[in-house]
């Protein structure tokens, strides 16, 4: 591959990479570790699906490639537009990015509006901020791009305010000035999420659409496993503000290597399986991200927890030797061996029970495993959401 | 009350008899209820409701009307679970609002075990909610936080005057059944996550031992991995208690899991109503054949070789729905229909009856057909 700089092997083909992005959130009891340590490369005309769920670190991800991230936030690692840091630029150079070679799609398309202008102005203001251009030509831009979201009547829909659209029509009139000065990366942040299931169908063609139009890349970020299914070339699967498992979505969905992975699938209840049988829940909740325990965070939800789980936090590495490739499966498991090929039922129990509050780990059944002194497992209990209030109340 | 052993005594375990079918073991849906159906406990009728819309001004006049339910019927049989399915401002909430006589109906009847409840005094209607239970949407607004989970589930007891006898007792061992400690009784909702809350909602609801229970989007707010030990415990609650559902979801995936038969709505009717394998399977409504082939499969292959059926636009309001069928402004199938048969729709009303798949399973369009879509 030609290359510029010093990148490694050919990754400058790569149009985004991010590389140990870290971001904490301080707070009066202690920081709050959004994201720890995410990685991943965008290869041009890709769509990445991030999946996780709430509090997984998935969209402070991707505020923190945008640089939307409040100024308390602290971030740290590398995030590389082709070979062009972008952290620690200034706001003014970020400006040139943002919505020129990088834009981006919130999830609400009632506040990524603003109410008080036409839709029109608001178009030809994202062509206008990196073109200078005559207006008449940015209007004219404005009602193509519509047209290329599908707005019916685009050069009368121009004129109007996003109030006079629906739900779903503002959307498509966001992802219209998403792709306005034809972007190499689109970060879609739950984009469909807000609406209703045959208008989420309408946008996500439009979103398709706009991204085959543009060529773009896109990281689209979401919490709906169909979607990504139905979207996504790669999948990237957080837990606990890390990546737990990265790959092709086939690998993903046929060979989960992650117990969460696999876990997250057997919850999911199947429009297309008739004698569907039982869910299997994973059991417990998801960890404070303030007192993490040492190991792996999915230890206390997870049926192949063991007692090295417990110590030490598994690294992202191949499954095997064949997906060593830059872009191969890879899962943060110590036990991925054994996930292969297992269905969510030989692992999950298929309970209708909640596991203990998060509060009780670690008081019973884990405690007695541990014999050997390894540092504060009693982190475990400690979490912020449940107050030590309560906990005392017990012992009284 | 006979305390932890089995307080819920008299429970409808033997009354349900055909439906209730084997307990734990068993895991065939309650699908009995769909063949023999027997006695509904519930009957709809000709429900309407409408809200009035006012003019602004000094003295406000009603100018129109919201039709957010038209006309529906529908039975609702002891044991089984109905998913009712739409899209927001289809009206399935209003319905089950309706239902339960929490808005008053505009004019229709409902039948509960044979006693009409629209015409009923608060005082009788009050005796009556025992039997007929709601389980909210968003299980942060609708527990108190300033009580605890012990004195939210005890409520309903104390305000039926059933708490005295052994109460306590027994909302330790609803905790238990829910799938909570008893232990953490004396918690306030904010220590507890929303999977858990949601737990709390179901064992309050299930307090009074009622027969019918109204789910308006009971899973919606949870995370999937959270929300599939919710929908275990509901189906397992549901064998061992024999109670009926009434589901209101817009989660088609979560409804033909748990759903025996299935109403789907729009703008205020019912389109199509069957049991839930077939109607996924068979769809007759151009409707429902588009919000299933809407919804995105967790499975990549068939994700990539599915066919969308995309309907055009946006719903209409409900204020001033289009004339004959409701859906014909947004469906697929009118666009292929010759200028004579698309009259048809835009004149006459469908009505909601059998279209070919037998009288469990109506439609309501004109021009019916079965189409594959998954």
């Amino acid at each position: 591959m030609s290359t510029n700089s010093g990148s490694p092997a050919g990754l400058s083909d790569t149009v985004l990479t991010v590389d140990n992005l870290t971001v904490d959130f301080p707070t009066p009891d202690g920081a709050v570790h959004a994201v720890r340590g995410v990685s991943y490369r965008l290869n041009p005309g890709e769509v990445l699906g991030i999946v996780g769920e709430s509090g997984s670190g998935k969209s402070v991800t991707s505020m923190a490639v945008m640089g939307l991230l409040p100024k308390t936030a602290k971030v740290s690692g590398s995030v590389r537009f082709r070979d062009r840091e972008l952290l620690g630029l200034s706001d003014n150079e970020m400006k040139t990015l943002r919505g020129n070679k990088i834009a981006m799609i919130f999830q609400d398309p009632m506040t990524s509006l603003n109410p008080v202008y036409k839709v029109g102005h608001q178009l030809a203001e994202a062509v206008l901020a990196h073109h200078d251009i005559p207006k008449a030509k940015a209007r004219a831009r404005a009602i193509e791009l519509l047209e290329m979201v599908d707005i019916p009547q685009p050069d009368r829909r121009v004129d109007q305010y996003p109030h006079e659209f629906s739900g779903g029509m503002r959307q498509r009139v966001v992802i219209a000035i998403a792709m306005a000065n034809n972007p190499d990366v689109i970060i879609a942040d739950e984009p469909t999420t807000a609406l209703d299931v045959t208008v989420q169908a309408q946008v996500l063609d439009s979103l398709r659409a706009a991204q085959r139009e543009t060529g773009a890349a896109m990281v689209l970020i979401t919490h709906d496993l169909g979607v990504v299914a139905g979207q996504a070339d790669r999948v990237l699967v957080m837990y606990a503000g890390k990546p737990v498992e990265i790959g092709g979505v086939d690998d993903i969905y046929y060979n989960p290597r992650m117990p969460y992975t696999l876990g997250l699938l057997g919850s999911l209840p199947r429009l297309d399986q008739r004698e569907a049988g039982r869910l299997t829940p994973i059991q417990g909740s998801p960890p404070s991200l303030v007192n993490l325990p040492l190991g792996c965070p999915f230890t206390p939800r997870c049926p192949l927890a063991q007692d090295v789980c417990e110590t030490r936090e598994p690294d992202l590495e191949p499954v095997d030797a064949d997906e060593a490739g830059p872009d191969g499966h890879r899962s943060a498991c110590h036990f991925k061996d054994r996930v292969a090929r297992h269905r969510p039922a030989d692992l999950f129990d298929e309970t209708s029970a909640d596991a203990e509050l998060p509060g009780d780990f670690g008081s019973d059944s884990t405690g007695e495993e541990q014999a050997e002194p390894h540092g504060p497992t009693d982190v475990r209990s400690v979490n912020t959401d449940f107050g030590t209030e309560s906990d005392r109340d017990e012992q009284l | 009350m006979s305390s932890s052993e089995n307080p819920r005594g008299p429970q409808p375990e033997p009354t349900t008899g055909a439906t209730a079918g084997g307990a734990a073991a068993g895991r065939e849906p309650a699908t009995p209820a769909v063949a023999a159906p027997g006695e509904p406990i519930l009957s709809v009728r000709h429900l309407v409701k409408e809200f009035p819309i006012r003019s602004k001004g000094l003295i406000p006049r009603t100018i129109g009307a919201v039709h957010a339910v038209s006309d529906i019927s529908f039975d609702l049989y002891r044991g089984e679970t109905l998913g009712l399915v739409g899209e927001s401002g289809c009206g399935k909430s209003t319905t089950s609002r309706a239902v339960l006589h929490l808005q008053p109906a505009t004019s229709g009847s409902v039948l509960f075990e044979g006693v009409e409840i629209t015409t009923l005094s608060n005082q009788r209607m009050r005796a009556l909610r025992r039997d007929m239970q709601l389980v909210f949407q968003d299980p942060y607004a609708s527990l108190n936080p300033r009580i605890t989970v012990s004195e939210i589930i005890a409520e309903p007891l104390k305000i039926h005057g059933r708490f005295q006898s052994g109460g306590k007792a027994y909302v330790e061992d609803l905790m238990q059944r829910v799938g909570l400690n008893p232990e953490h009784g004396n918690r306030y909702p904010h220590e507890f996550s929303g999977g858990q809350r949601q737990r709390i909602g179901i064992a309050r609801a299930l307090a009074l031992k009622p027969k019918v229970l109204v789910l308006d989007e009971p899973v919606s707010a949870l995370d999937v991995s959270i929300q599939a030990g919710v929908i275990n415990l509901l189906e397992d609650l549901q064998d061992e208690l024999g109670l009926a559902y009434l589901f209101v979801a817009h989660d088609l995936s979560v409804v033909r899991h748990i759903a025996d038969r299935v109403a789907v709505m729009y703008l205020g009717k019912i389109v199509e109503i069957g049991p839930a394998d077939q109607l996924f399977e068979r769809p007759l409504h151009p409707y429902t054949q588009a919000l299933i082939s809407a919804i995105p499969i967790p499975d990549p292959r068939r994700e990539r070789e599915r066919e969308r059926i995309l309907v055009q636009g946006d719903v209409p309001s409900p204020a001033n729905p289009p004339s004959g069928c409701r859906f014909r402004t947004r469906c697929p199938l009118f666009l292929t229909l010759s200028e004579g048969d698309q009259q048809r729709c835009v004149n006459e009303e469908p009505l909601l009856i059998d279209r070919g798949l037998g009288p469990g399973h109506p439609a309501a369009c004109h021009y019916a057909k079965v189409q594959k879509v998954i």
